[in-house]
């Protein structure tokens, strides 16, 4: 009995430390900041076949095959009615000024919406495939919009940007439109 | 009279001074199956019960089934289009996965970072039956 007893009182404390292991574990999941963006989990892949008709009559329509061949491209998903898709619009102005070829998905728009959208804020895309039922969207791993995909000369999704690129991570996009040329 | 008619009726519109930012999300009509079932029950019910374990990616805390969201309405008529097509629910579920992660689905699955979710609570009700049997098993006072 004696010589058990260091041992006991070592392992009397054992469920108690437990349970403040556990409660600490399920504060620090309650506590931290959520993350409330949807990674795609197509990065790496290649870019899934689709062919979308124009959404205006200004630019042709896009499809995959549009989206290979020689160096990276920007592939935006964006829509007229996307508040946030007006506030990047001067930032993907500079990466056309840059020299960035851009091709837009356009989401659920209609084409006099994205007619104004475009005279409102410019137009720096080659291509606007209309995605009427999200069809595109789903199938890069889209969740929202505005979201930018970095497609390399091989067809390849590289890089997702989830939201508007803001004018700081201008040059950060340039830098994964760099890395995508290897 | 009058003038209460017209109060009336500016309370009555005083909503939509609201509720016009709302509406302005899109302004297409929904995907063909967003909102209507497929004309076989059978299939209906099999992407019903899909729908149920499909996170709306827009709303987070809700199935598709489940949301208004536009991208929901799309992802439905998706689900439903490609039942009838035949296609097998595990199948789409496994689509959707590959593209969004596990995180679009709400049914649990083994993998090799949720196994410890399954094992742990085997694990634990083992120890407990050793425990317990060490302490009334036997029938041997020791």
């Amino acid at each position: 009995m004696s010589d058990q007893a260091p041992a006991r009182r070592w392992t009397m404390w054992l469920p108690l430390a437990l349970f403040a292991g556990f409660v600490a574990l399920v504060l620090y999941g309650m506590l931290r900041p959520a993350s409330r963006e949807v990674e795609s989990a197509m990065i790496g892949k290649p870019l899934p076949a689709f062919a979308l008709r124009a959404a205006v009559p200004e630019r042709p329509g896009l499809s995959s095959a549009d989206m290979q061949g020689g160096k990276p491209r920007l592939l935006n998903i964006f829509a007229s009615w996307c508040i946030p898709c007006a506030v990047e619009s001067p930032q993907l102005a500079r990466l056309q000024a840059a020299g960035v070829e851009i091709h837009g998905v356009a989401i659920r728009d209609r084409q006099a919406d994205v007619q104004a959208f475009l005279a409102r804020n410019g137009n720096p895309f080659g291509r606007i495939g209309a995605d009427d039922v999200s069809a595109v969207q789903m199938a890069i791993g889209s969740s929202g919009v505005p979201e930018t995909f970095v497609i390399d000369g091989r067809g390849v999704i590289r890089y997702q940007h989830i939201g508007d690129i803001r004018a700081e991570q201008v040059p950060m996009i340039l830098e994964k439109l760099k890395e995508a040329e290897k | 009279m009058r003038r209460l008619i017209a109060v009336l009726a500016l309370l009555c519109a005083l909503p939509l001074l609201f509720a016009t930012p709302l509406a302005a999300q899109d302004s297409l009509p929904p995907a063909p199956y967003a909102y209507r079932q497929l004309d076989d029950p059978a299939l209906e019910a099999k992407a019903h019960a899909l729908m149920l374990t499909l996170r709306c990616l827009k709303c987070q805390s809700q199935s598709i089934a489940d949301s208004d969201a536009p991208m929901a309405g799309d992802m439905r008529s998706q689900v439903r289009q490609r039942i009838a097509a035949g296609e097998s629910p595990e199948a789409i579920r496994a689509w959707l996965v590959e593209r969004y992660g596990d995180y679009v689905s709400y049914e649990p699955r083994l993998s090799p970072l949720t196994w410890p979710l399954f094992a742990v609570p085997a694990a634990l009700l083992l120890v407990a039956f050793l425990l317990l049997r060490r302490r009334f098993g036997g029938g041997k006072p020791r």
